[in-house]
């Protein structure tokens, strides 16, 4: 089987600093690693290798540093990497982010399935994802934190959701994320350190993926960040309980009506 | 200090110590206390390629050398002594393989060693026969094509835990040690058994058995080498695998004597830190200096090794010899300068000096060391006087 893995290269998580100005994070100079969710999409990838046999490959949209982040994910024992890079996908939000990867999908062609990690740590939206696959009309299955079966053509996950779980099927290729729940990532080993050594992703451009041009980078961004701050803790929330469920449904949209969010 | 290793020996320090950190330091007190054999961390060396070191390419391994597999025994024991040994004993168990084993063996045998799917054990010491090895009972008597074994090896390790056996046994007892041979035996084979897991003082994750066996036939395809070629088989590999030990030592060493400076900075007494009594200063002085010429030597003896000299046992033994015992000085020292605390099983500092007993007395006992060196150099010196 064939096996892409999305990664995102991101600043080192002890070093974030947002520039008070835009509200963006400040990217220049700053320490980088692989995203940690990222991880676990690639050791979960490695272990269908090793099942099914077939090919790992990670995809990486980002500026040229990301090739550090792709020889890293080498040494664990991916086989291929790509990334695309151009200076027009600069400034890209989930949506510009999320095309420009689906239009390196259609250049990579053939594929089984697809991880990613549930958000990236810095961005954090976990909204790449399910956009992803909205792209490219594929199934998603979110939140996985267990793989019960996967061969070509079918997959059965495990997903986390506030209350449990859930158990879902689908066919295949499909966009699958990943919780930190999932596995415990491999070290890097001796060959994949000895590939590493060496390593270089192909690059492709703008120009490589032919994508429409107003749909990349901060053109193609319909959102703008106006301001980054640290929310409040969220409040535990309201349970309506008693009574059937009309006046369940009853009292639940008087408290919407009361909190003005529709009249 | 710079021991200009290659790019391959540095990835192979590094790996070896990524691990040794993060997956064995964490769980080495709970594997001593509860005497387990450390299969998840045999998985993760397996799947950094570490067993593939001592193997060569066409076998599924890297090719690397001595040098190389010093450098991870001397990571993996800085965190626990027991994992190492379990590691190395699968390399001295493919040793008289890929000494004397021919093509058929090797391509049978060398790449499930080299990808760590199975381990290997080495299977020469009994009841009777231990410094003194020319004193086997243990008999592989040929009957049509096979050979027929009988009787029971102590204190193997990796018995019981691994696949791969390689056992010296007597082929011919008429003939004394040339009458000694190796043998292959796979786990499974009837006739084969494994005794109680050794009690012991150190190294307690590693798995310590006899193996029993009682009519036990072993293809002769299983034969390696030569007939009679026994004893010599398991004396190059000791050769070979020695300085591996040193490395064990070292690591050992190196491991008690962080763990001492670390605690001397910290711990007050008289109103200041332990580290500024010159008593203190002196011992950890001795340490390091101890530990820095075990290093140097054991890698000079590994990187000649790595030539292929037609001799070196003298060398080999020097490494193994020095390593272990300045290991044993420096974790009692280690402990000694801890006081109560480094006595206490709250602390690694005991565990080090209870693993540290064991480089003194296995692959050949630090007398039995001194007997090859001295030996050797009185050899070389009557050769050179012709
Ligand atoms: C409104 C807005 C404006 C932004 N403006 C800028 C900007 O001007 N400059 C800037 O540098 N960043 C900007 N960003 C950040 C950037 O859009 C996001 O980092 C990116 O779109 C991914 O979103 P995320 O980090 O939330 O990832 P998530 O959706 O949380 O990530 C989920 C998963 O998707 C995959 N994935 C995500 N991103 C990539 C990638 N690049 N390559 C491969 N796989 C990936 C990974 O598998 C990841 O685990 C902006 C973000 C927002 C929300
Ligand atoms: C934990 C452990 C793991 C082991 N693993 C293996 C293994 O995997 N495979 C294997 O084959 N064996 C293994 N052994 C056996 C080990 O190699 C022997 O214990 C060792 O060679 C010493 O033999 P012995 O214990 O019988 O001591 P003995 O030979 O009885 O020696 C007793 C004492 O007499 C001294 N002595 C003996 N002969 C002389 C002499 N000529 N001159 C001076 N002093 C002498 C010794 O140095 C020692 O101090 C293991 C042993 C232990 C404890």
């Amino acid at each position: 089987m064939k096996i892409v893995v999305c990664v995102k290269q991101v600043p080192d998580t002890i070093n974030v600093r947002i520039n008070e100005k835009t509200g963006t994070m400040e990217r220049e100079g700053v320490p980088t690693m692989v995203n940690p969710y990222d991880l676990y999409a690639v050791e979960e990838a490695l272990r269908v290798k090793e099942q099914h046999g077939g090919e790992v490959m990670v995809l990486s949209m980002g500026p040229p540093q990301v090739q550090d982040a792709l020889r890293e994910v080498i040494s664990m024992g991916v086989d291929d990497a790509r990334l695309l890079c151009d200076r027009e996908f600069a400034g890209a939000d989930t949506l510009a982010t999320s095309y420009t990867l689906a239009r390196g999908f259609a250049r990579i062609g053939e594929y089984d399935l697809i991880y990613c990690g549930k958000p990236a740590i810095d961005g954090d939206t976990a909204q790449v994802g399910p956009e992803l696959a909205e792209h490219l009309n594929l199934p998603f299955i979110g939140f996985v934190r267990k793989i019960r079966e996967v061969r070509p053509g079918f997959i059965c996950a495990e997903r986390m959701t506030d209350d449990g779980g859930e158990v879902v099927e689908s066919s295949l290729p499909a966009v699958v994320s990943v919780v930190k729940e999932i596995n415990e990532p491999r070290l890097p080993s001796l060959r994949g350190k000895m590939k590493a050594k060496s390593f270089e992703a192909v690059t492709w451009s703008a120009a490589d993926l032919e994508v429409d041009r107003e749909r990349i980078g901060l053109k193609g961004s319909p959102t703008w960040v106006v301001r980054s701050f640290t929310p409040e803790p969220r409040g535990g929330g309201e349970i309506l309980a008693g009574g059937d469920s009309a006046e369940i449904a009853s009292k639940l949209a008087e408290k919407i009506r009361e909190l003005g969010v529709c009249s | 200090m710079d021991y200009l290793l290659s790019e391959q020996q540095i990835f192979i320090r590094d790996t070896a110590r990524e691990i040794a950190q993060k997956k064995i330091l964490p769980v080495r007190a709970e594997l001593d206390e509860q005497e387990e054999f450390p299969w998840d961390i045999i998985k993760e060396l397996a799947a950094a390629d570490l067993f593939a070191i001592f193997v060569p390419e066409a076998y599924g391994g890297l090719d690397a050398g001595i040098l190389d597999v010093c450098l991870a025994m001397e990571e993996i024991s800085k965190a626990c002594g027991g994992v190492a040994v379990s590691y190395a004993s699968s390399a001295l168990g493919a040793f008289p393989i890929l000494l004397y084993g021919s093509e058929e063996q090797k391509q049978k045998y060398l790449p499930d060693i080299a990808s760590g799917k199975k381990l290997a054990a080495f299977g020469l010491t009994e009841a009777g026969a231990g410094s003194d090895a020319s004193g086997i009972q243990t008999t592989a008597l040929p009957d049509g094509d096979h050979y027929v074994l009988n009787g029971t090896k102590q204190w193997i390790t990796n018995g019981g835990e691994a696949e791969i056996y390689t056992v010296i046994a007597m082929t011919n007892k008429a003939r004394g040690i040339r009458g000694a041979s190796a043998l292959i035996v796979e786990k499974g084979t009837p006739g084969f058994s494994f005794g109680k897991k050794e009690k012991k003082l150190g190294i307690r994750s590693s798995s310590t058995r006899e193996l029993i066996f009682e009519d036990c036939r072993i293809p002769k395809e299983n034969l390696i080498g030569k007939e009679g070629q026994g004893f010599l088989a398991a004396m190059k590999t000791l050769d070979k695998s020695r300085p591996g030990i040193g490395a064990q030592a070292l690591g050992i060493a190196q491991g008690a004597y962080e763990e001492a400076l670390r605690y001397s900075r910290e711990r007050v007494q008289f109103g200041k830190p332990i580290s500024s009594f010159q008593a203190i200063q002196h011992m950890l002085a001795d340490m390091a200096t101890k530990i820095e010429a075990a290093r140097a030597l054991i890698y000079s003896v590994a990187r000649y090794m790595d030539t292929n000299p037609k001799d070196m046992s003298v060398e080999s033994a020097m490494a193994k010899l020095y390593a272990s015992d300045i290991a044993m000085e420096v974790t009692v020292d280690a402990v000694q300068i801890m006081g109560g605390y480094g006595y206490m099983r709250e602390y690694p500092t005991e565990k080090y000096m209870r693993d540290a007993k064991i480089t003194q007395i296995y692959e050949g006992t630090n007398q039995i060391q001194r007997n090859v060196i001295a030996l050797g150099l009185i050899k070389r010196s009557a050769g050179k006087g012709k």
